[in-house]
């Protein structure tokens, strides 16, 4: 029997009693229980992450303008701004996240990491992360996989979805996919992925999904920058042995409560938030179809 | 709580963006509905309903659709430049925009597809994360979701015809998931939709095709294939 991600504190405990790597207890789960064979994980992470690194690299040399306008090749403009607000690696890391994410918003292919809103802020975080400290593909593959245990958990105990519990169940999760993977392959603890984690949900609790327009534009694309950048902060944090105070699986517990107890508006149905202010909702009369047959309440096709 | 997730599911799927519901769901509607066609149609009247009514140009989903109906996966990066291939594969057609009909899922499609003399209406609906269900299908309730192996039978409303076309799969030592039927009045045509955990023989589909009371047999296997 495999170990079906249930709490990060039984992640651990599973892994120590079985002289395990996280790592390796993911591919064990894959292997019994969705019937995978190991060699076929590791060719599917590798298509996965060469698929991360096109939309990097798509979203930096191609046209990224959106039907609705809101997007117009902003990765690109930042990766080539002459002005460094911190250091060279920081606006590479900002640009990616923002390119990958671009290309999922202008209809380029991209790899739902969790899901399709967040799929900038693994691949900006990796690309970047491999480059900086020269990584093996290899370990960058493992740290997926801890990424992948990371999310796994946090689906049962909360949620992936932006419509089910808010932003921080999106960018939020893969913020802390991230952030896990990068203690991980930077040499840190089990305890220290964790704790980075844990520090990266704190930072991301309570945001809500409020795309103008219903588009998954803005804010979705700043945000996956963002949730780059928070994912570095917390393994910064973490890797220095600073503790999150409130243990991992409490803080997934919290997202998952916040989640269950906000608005519908604030779910991605474009109703509260930078959706509902003037602007958001200029925009959206302007990109969403006018010319539609509304049919009458009481008489149904059929 | 369900099924597992798979590992692929937290990284993953490989997707066109922006939104599983919106592209990827929308895709395999179309896929799974050239598959009941028989092949790229001529011509296509894809109407829009509800929620979709409004945002399928935004979100793209006009696009996703013709990529569909032009038989594109979930990943092909063509699904952009849609309308070209369509205009180059010689597939005319409508987009049409519903609101408020109520007796349908807020994410639903209609289309109404023509290829040669052979026309088809098809009733999809994308679930989010790429699921689909595949309510109608001329008119009849289909209800499945193309993820399986899938056989859909129309028959004559003949007693035992249940119990034969079941014993018939069961003898291919293959699984069937859900089986429905639904009918258009008594003793008229029937339609049997059967979801498999895999796939027939070729053989097996012609016997099935062979029997008099069978009006009509399509076969689609996994649509992700
Ligand atoms: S705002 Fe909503 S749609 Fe956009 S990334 Fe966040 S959860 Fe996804």
């Amino acid at each position: 029997m495999s170990y079906l991600f249930e709490s990060f504190i039984g992640w651990k405990s599973y892994c120590e009693e079985k002289n395990m790597a996280l790592y390796e207890s993911v591919i064990e789960y894959e292997v019994t229980q969705k019937g995978k064979s190991e060699s076929d994980i590791w060719k599917n992470l590798d298509k996965a992450y060469q698929v991360m690194k096109e939309a990097v690299e798509t979203g930096l040399k191609d046209d990224m303008s959106s039907r609705s306008g809101m997007i117009n090749n902003g990765a690109k403009k930042v990766y080539n701004h002459s002005q460094a607000v911190l250091s060279p690696e920081f606006q590479k890391l900002i640009s990616r996240a923002l390119a990958a994410k671009e290309v999922n918003s202008c209809m380029g292919r991209v790899v739902a990491a969790p899901t399709a809103g967040a799929s900038g802020i693994l691949p900006g975080t990796l690309y970047t992360l491999q480059e900086i400290h020269q990584l093996s593909d290899q370990k960058i593959f493992e740290g997926l996989l801890v990424g992948a245990g990371i999310a796994l958990i946090i689906e049962q105990k909360a949620s992936l979805a932006g419509a089910v519990g808010g932003c921080q169940a999106e960018t939020g999760s893969a913020a802390a996919m991230a952030s896990g993977a990068i203690v991980f392959c930077l040499g840190g603890s089990v305890d220290q992925i964790f704790n980075a984690v844990a520090i990266t949900i704190q930072c991301m609790l309570g945001l809500v999904c409020d795309p103008v327009a219903g588009l998954v534009e803005v804010p979705c694309v700043v945000r996956n920058a963002s949730a780059a950048a928070i994912a570095y902060s917390s393994a910064q944090i973490s890797l220095a042995g600073v503790g999150a105070v409130i243990p991992v699986d409490e803080c997934v517990e919290a997202m998952g409560e916040i989640g269950a107890n906000m608005e519908t508006k604030y779910k991605e149905t474009a109703l509260g938030g930078l959706a509902a202010t003037l602007t958001g909702q200029e925009i959206s009369k302007r990109v969403l179809i006018q010319d539609i047959e509304i049919l009458p309440d009481e008489e149904l096709p059929e | 709580m369900g099924t597992k997730s798979s590992v692929f599911d937290m990284i993953g799927p490989v997707m066109i963006g922006p939104s599983s519901s919106h592209t990827a769901g929308v895709v395999r509607i179309a896929r799974s509905s050239i598959k009941i066609l028989g092949g790229i149609p001529d011509e296509a009247l894809i109407t829009f309903y509800n929620s979709f009514a409004r945002t399928y140009e935004g979100h793209g989903s006009d696009l996703a659709i013709l990529g569909g109906l032009l038989d594109m996966k979930t990943d092909d990066a063509n699904i952009k430049k849609s309308f070209e291939k369509a205009k180059e594969n010689g597939l005319k057609y409508t987009f049409k925009s519903i609101g408020n009909a109520s007796v349908y899922h807020p994410n639903t499609i209609k289309l109404n597809l023509t290829r040669g003399d052979r026309k088809i209406e098809v009733i999809g609906e994308s679930l989010g994360g790429g699921i689909i269900n595949i309510a109608e299908v001329d008119g009849f309730h289909a209800n499945f979701s193309a993820q399986s192996h899938t056989l859909i039978i129309k028959a004559q409303d003949i007693s035992g015809a249940i119990a034969f076309i079941s014993s018939v799969i069961a003898q291919e030592k293959t699984n069937i998931a859900t089986m429905s039927v639904s009918r258009k009045g008594k003793h008229d045509l029937a339609c049997h939709v059967i979801e498999m955990d895999s796939g027939l023989q070729p053989i097996t589909i012609e016997y099935l095709k062979s029997l008099p009371w069978v009006k009509e047999l399509i076969y689609i296997p996994d649509i992700d294939l």
